[in-house]
């Protein structure tokens, strides 16, 4: 059994993270009791729960729909291209996708005033935005699971589609389907910077909004510790819904290779999935073209974007590297020990639903209003985006490592090959595209940062996109989106990196 | 009768050609190397693969060109056999209709199939309540109400136990009796193919190298490839 002294550390700075973030927020909320719940902050509530909830209904009606065409028409020209194309959004950040949404939808867009973006409208458009490709690749890598015989018993027998989706396809997603829906809803309840950019005012907007306004805008701690309260509240609610429903649906599902299916030949099936397969192109990629063709002529070489690309780079690689130094250890005894596992899990489950905003308005109490720790800014953002990228970390870490385990253990016992020598020799050489692939989506998702930034942010502590909120807000969009293409341009050469290294491992 | 007329088709590197005739109610386990190709052979009459070139017949119709479920075939897999979410009855039911609507002397057909098979105590349960024995003779039962006269069987005994196999065998033997079915059966046990199969055809780099009744073909001396495969087997059988 490997020593433990490094994984009770990382657990250890876990639990000082949380008890900074979250002990202030319920000693303050707690002590306001429920006089504190103001109309206000009910209509944050109800605002928030509507918008997921629309929001999640949407993406399942559009990427179930998809995920099945995708999973029948398993060779036409351009699938591949199709299925990146799904994979984009994934990693892009929401701040460069709104940019790409106002140039096509905003009132001086391509399709200028077809209807008011913000407001409810665009959010759930840039919700569903992101949420149809991640619902159709979770729900995708669930149909490419069945079991090739399964397909060729229902050509043998004779199926209809109908029969297909009642004895092959439903039987395998209903077990899925509800992790898939509350992943969903999570991100969209908790989702930061499209309801900041999109919604606004007291209409539309959501509890992690609020809460940054009441902070940053009004100074206002007790709504702040009030508001984190209900946030944290709800997802906590929602992560125990999780587990009654056998847990959430893990995101960044992994390409792989599907059973070939006899059905969805017909006509009318090819049709149908045709269909559903355009309507998805033309939600994605207006946005997309829009981008790239408005912000290649606007990029704004100055040193202000210089800076942002540095200093996102350099927080961005710091937290991946924490992120690594907590799974890690972490990962290393769960492979081996059922106690750990169940710790491990926990510690990953509690990152994927604490919400950020709820976390770092305790923070900004515990260590900067209270102790004016300004300086502690840049590592907050860090470990506020380690913490985030905990559950893409151990996803890719804990399998790779429990293979070696199953692998190499019994060999390495009886040569007597422990620690370092082990670490050296074996783990590292056999885990290293993982752990690649690890950093990397850490790097990528605290590049697209821009909570902990917002939160903690100066005016000379900028990250990309910071800047990128910053030129939106003082009319110079032009500048924003050469911005918002330099960083989804960034973030896609590590993507490109990252979907080289996940084939391999 | 199921003739292959220079059957083509290509896997990633491999070229494959199969060229024969087995005789309408023989009994043929098909063996070979791994990769050499033989559960593409049986995709390729099931109709799973479709042949680059070539014919594939059954009796003397061509059904190169037709559906899976439009050939007179059954096959059964190695694994999943079973939708895990039906009841063993619901499973055999489906071999008659999709939609698991059946009437009275359907129903009839599929009670006599599980009791034939010796599950009629086990019909409400679900796949995952019962062994991995119990799964395939669910198998064997769907193939007896869908009474095609071919029948494909790629290595659905290889998990079990010796003396479940023997028995396994002796049902699939007394349906083919009783059916007259053509029967091919991919085995990497020698021992099957001698209790089991009158004829045995071994494959090599896709293709089939030699056909004989099986006595015969264990016996052979002028295939150096199959005495590579049996190793020493023929010498001192288990």
């Amino acid at each position: 059994m490997p020593s433990r002294a490094p994984a009770l550390a990382a657990l250890a700075f876990l639990l000082l993270a949380l008890a900074a973030g979250f002990l202030p927020v319920l000693r303050m909320g707690l002590a306001q009791g429920l006089q504190g719940l103001d109309p206000y902050i009910l209509r944050v509530l109800r605002f928030t729960l509507l918008q997921a909830g629309l929001s999640t209904l949407l993406s399942l009606a559009l990427g179930l729909p998809l995920a099945r065409a995708l999973a029948r028409q398993r060779q036409f020209p351009g699938r591949g291209l199709v299925l990146r194309l799904l994979n984009l959004p994934l990693a892009l950040p929401a701040i460069v996708v709104i940019i790409g949404i106002i140039e096509v939808y905003g009132a001086k867009g391509w399709l200028g005033g077809v209807f008011d973006i913000y407001g409810l409208q665009g959010i759930l458009l840039a919700h569903v935005f992101f949420n149809v490709p991640l619902a159709a690749r979770l729900i995708l890598a669930d149909l490419e699971r069945i079991p090739p015989e399964s397909f060729k018993l229902g050509a043998q027998l004779g199926f209809t589609p109908r029969d297909y989706w009642r004895h092959v396809e439903w039987p395998q997603l209903k077990g899925g389907l509800p992790g898939v829906a509350l992943l969903i809803f999570l991100l969209c309840a908790s989702s930061f910077a499209i309801v900041l950019t999109l919604g606004g005012g007291p209409r539309a907007t959501t509890l992690e909004v609020a809460i940054f306004q009441s902070l940053r805008a009004d100074f206002d701690p007790q709504r702040a510790s009030l508001l984190a309260l209900v946030q944290l509240a709800l997802c906590a609610g929602l992560a125990l819904l999780a587990q009654a429903f056998g847990g959430l649906a893990q995101g960044w599902p992994t390409l792989r290779l599907g059973a070939k299916r006899y059905d969805g030949t017909s006509t009318a099936s090819r049709a149908a999935d045709g269909a559903v397969i355009l309507l998805s192109l033309l939600l994605l990629l207006p946005p997309l073209a829009a981008l790239v063709t408005a912000g290649l002529l606007r990029i704004d070489a100055s040193a202000i974007l210089l800076r942002a690309t540095l200093t996102s780079l350099a927080l961005g690689s710091a937290s991946a590297a924490l992120a690594l130094l907590i799974v890690w250890p972490l990962a290393v005894l769960s492979v081996r020990n059922a106690t750990w596992r169940r710790i491990a899990a926990l510690a990953v489950l509690t990152s994927w639903i604490v919400p950020p905003a709820a976390l770092a308005t305790g923070w900004f109490f515990s260590l900067i209003a209270q102790a004016g720790f300004w300086g502690l800014a840049a590592f907050l953002v860090i470990a506020m985006n380690a913490l985030m990228s905990l559950p893409f970390v151990a996803r890719v870490l804990i399998p790779a490592l429990a293979q070696s385990a199953a692998a190499h253990d019994r060999l390495c016992l009886s040569l007597g090959l422990r620690g370092w020598n082990r670490f050296h020799r074996v783990e590292l050489p056999v885990t290293k595209r993982a752990i690649g692939l690890a950093l990397v989506m850490a790097l990528i998702l605290s590049l697209g940062d821009l909570t902990a930034i917002a939160l903690f942010g100066t005016q000379d502590f900028v990250t990309l996109p910071a800047l990128i909120y910053r030129q939106m807000g003082s009319y110079r969009f032009d500048a924003a989106i050469g911005t918002a293409l330099v960083l989804g341009l960034i973030v896609l050469a590590f993507s490109a990196l990252a979907e080289r290294w996940g084939r391999d491992t | 009768m199921i003739r292959l007329d220079h059957v083509a088709f290509r896997y990633e590197e491999m070229a494959m050609d199969f060229a024969a005739t087995f005789p309408a109610g023989s009994f043929t386990a098909v063996i070979g190397p791994s990769g050499s190709g033989k559960s593409t052979l049986l995709n390729l009459i099931a109709g799973f693969e479709t042949p680059e070139k070539g014919r594939v017949l059954i009796g003397e119709k061509d059904v190169t060109a037709l559906a899976p479920d439009q050939r007179p075939v059954s096959m059964m897999f190695q694994d999943n056999n079973v939708f895990a979410h039906l009841d063993l009855w619901q499973n055999v039911a489906l071999g008659i209709a999709p939609s698991l609507r059946l009437d009275a002397e359907q129903r009839k057909r599929v009670d006599a199939a599980l009791s034939e098979v010796g599950l009629a105590a086990l019909v409400r349960r679900r796949p995952g309540e019962v062994s991995g024995g119990e799964r395939q003779r669910v198998a064997v039962a769907r193939a007896l109400v869908r009474d095609r006269p071919v029948l494909l069987l790629d290595e659905p005994f290889a998990a079990l136990g010796p003396a479940l196999r023997r028995d396994m065998l002796d049902l699939v033997k007394a349906m083919q009796q009783a059916k007259s079915l053509t029967i091919l059966m991919v085995t990497h046990q020698p021992e099957d193919a001698e209790y089991a199969a009158t004829h045995t055809a071994y494959l090599e780099a896709g293709r089939i190298v030699a056909l004989r009744p099986t006595r015969e073909l264990f016996a052979a001396e002028d295939l150096p490839g199959l005495s590579a495969y049996l190793g020493d087997w023929r010498r001192s059988p288990p």
